[in-house]
């Protein structure tokens, strides 16, 4: 069964319309790249499946079930996560607190009171989990804002790890990092696929869609202007689908180059 | 990589332990042992047990007013209508005990009501109408206080019922209820934020707003119940004062707001949000008590108090600042 369907969702900001009845499917374990120009709508779209941004008209479902009317929480709770261009953590509280925020385990005291938040598991857990992607923090009882923009992101994916996704939404994962943490992050993709979650990857970077993506979905004018498999096409047509047009090898030669 | 960690002081060990532990500042608690030892120095009055529970009893009320400011301020909100609403639910509980002639436990409960109402209100217009807080609750400062004259017809009600009166001067033990009132009130509250989702989400709304949302967190739901809590704790803080001073004043918790911020940002509550703590709040009142107190047993005009107390809030929010400063290392 396909994991998440899209289809026919417009998205407007007042006068601004930013999708235009997007169509868009991933299935299980799939690593779907969606690239397109600056303001193709990529994000607006990303948080209309997030349940950020409520879609005006169309469809989401996702494992058979209409998730349109349900709230960012109740989405999260299905298993779709997403890793924010900015990272969205709250940057004074520790590293646990971002990984568990809104998803709290608590415990009774003495047996009636309800609702303590279980501090000590999720700090155990979150030590955990950052071990398990391999990263060094400085302490994990510190505020994350004192952190390097590496050891955030670290963070930011932990927290979209930690509670058994079904499919992670990535945002320019990569924009801010150094060659060696690309590395990384790309390495955690393939990793996450043979897993068998579905990746959804938003970048520039169209050498790491194409490395690491089985498909490439193009937005351009907030439509899904192209869908191509990785393994059939190249960087010239990716490139020629984003901007369109007429100057198509002169952007595909400058691509190329970078 | 960072010389802070490498050449830890035992100042700046003690500090980042107090600051992550128990979410304190050091400097308040110092601020308060020297501010005790002048006081104690300038006035042989100063080292008694009565005083000791006289400012107990000042602090009762600023303490309970500073707790809802923590937590709006926490929350990354503003609620300058604290001292009004105090003022308006001290009348609203004066009247129905006096006027309508309703038994007490209704009358102390409307305090209570009448503060959490005015709030809902705030919260409301804040997360419905978009209206900044900052205008709401300047606004509900005004409307507040104008209601409280309207109700109490600009006057003072007296003649409340001994139990009543009690919850304000009864000293069980020898300890005044109204600061028995506030240590619960603390407790519960420092719990709550400490260790609950409850505290947690609020904290994390008043860090990042879109950090909570895409965790999930129902942010103005959230801060609907925070304004209706801040409002509800400045009516216990009017119904504290009805009960000490034995009547219900229009023009009670006049400029209270501001101390009750002071207090907070004392305490180590970032302004704009993210970080606060009971229990540095709690410092910080006492911080304000025991100012308010010295510079009555030293004779000092009142007009004077209200410049001291508003230079402190300054004082204070500079010094966050520049601590900030110092630690973001741009």
């Amino acid at each position: 069964m396909t994991l998440l369907v899209l289809s026919g969702i417009r998205k407007s900001f007042g006068a601004v319309d930013v999708l235009h009845g997007v169509d868009l499917t991933v299935e299980a374990g799939e690593v779907v790249g969606l690239v397109g120009d600056n303001g193709a709508g990529k994000s607006t779209l990303m948080k209309t499946i997030t349940g950020i941004y409520r879609a005006d008209t169309g469809s989401i479902t996702f494992e058979g079930n209409d998730i349109l009317q349900l709230d960012p929480g109740q989405r999260r709770r299905l298993g779709i996560e997403m890793i924010y261009q900015d990272l969205s953590l709250a940057k004074q509280q520790d590293v646990s607190a971002n990984i568990f925020l809104g998803r709290e385990p608590t415990r009774k005291v003495l047996g009636f009171l309800p609702g303590i938040v279980d501090k000590a598991e999720m700090d155990r857990q979150a030590a955990k989990m950052i071990e398990r992607l391999g990263a060094h923090l400085p302490s994990i009882n510190r505020a994350v804002g004192s952190f390097s923009g590496g050891q955030q992101q670290t963070v930011a994916i932990a927290r979209a790890l930690t509670f058994n996704p079904k499919l992670v939404i990535m945002d320019e994962p990569t924009a801010a990092l150094a060659v060696r943490e690309v590395q990384s992050v790309l390495d955690l993709i393939r990793r996450l696929k043979s897993e068998g979650i579905a990746v959804i990857l938003i970048s520039h970077r169209l050498n790491d869609v194409l490395s690491v993506t089985d498909r490439i979905v193009v937005l351009r004018h907030g439509r899904a202007a192209a869908n191509l498999q990785t393994a059939k096409t190249n960087m010239n047509e990716v490139v020629s689908r984003i901007v369109g047009g007429g100057d198509q090898s002169a952007a595909a030669a400058h691509e190329a180059r970078g | 990589m960072d010389t802070e960690l490498a050449s830890p002081g035992m100042w700046a060990r003690a500090q980042r332990a107090s600051v992550e532990q128990l979410h304190i500042r050091l400097e308040s608690l110092v601020v308060l042992v020297l501010l005790s030892t002048a006081m104690a120095i300038l006035s042989p009055f100063f080292l008694s047990l009565s005083n000791f529970l006289n400012i107990l009893l000042a602090t009762s009320t600023i303490g309970v007013l500073a707790i809802a400011a923590t937590y709006v301020i926490g929350s990354g909100g503003l609620d300058l209508s604290l001292g009004s609403v105090m003022g308006l639910s001290g009348v609203a509980g004066a009247y129905v005990a006096v006027n309508l002639e309703l038994p007490s436990p209704v009358a102390l409960a409307a305090c209570v009501v009448a503060g959490g109402i005015a709030g809902f209100i705030n919260g409301v217009l804040i997360t419905r109408a978009l209206v900044p807080a900052f205008i709401v609750t300047l606004g509900m400062l005004g409307l507040a206080r104008g209601l409280a004259l309207v109700i109490s017809d600009g006057r003072v009600i007296y003649g409340l019922p001994p139990l009543m009166v009690y919850v304000g001067q009864g000293r069980p033990l020898g300890i005044p209820m109204p600061a028995i009132i506030l240590v619960i009130t603390a407790v519960i509250a420092h719990c709550v934020l400490a260790y609950t989702r409850f505290g947690r989400h609020t904290l994390a709304v008043g860090d990042s707003e879109s950090a909570a949302r895409a965790a999930g967190i129902r942010v103005e739901h959230h801060r609907r119940i925070l304004y209706t809590l801040s409002g509800a704790l400045a009516g216990l803080a009017g119904m504290l004062f009805m009960a000490r001073v034995n009547s219900g004043d229009p023009t009670a918790g006049t400029n209270y707001e501001l101390t009750a911020i002071t207090a907070a940002i004392i305490g180590g509550t970032n302004l704009f949000g993210g970080r606060a703590s009971i229990l540095g709040t709690m410092i910080g009142a006492l911080i304000m008590g025991v100012l308010q107190n010295g510079l009555n047993l030293l004779a000092v005009q009142s007009f004077y108090q209200q410049m001291a107390i508003g230079a402190v809030l300054i004082l204070a929010v500079f010094i966050d600042q520049y601590q900030l400063r110092k630690e973001s290392r741009v």
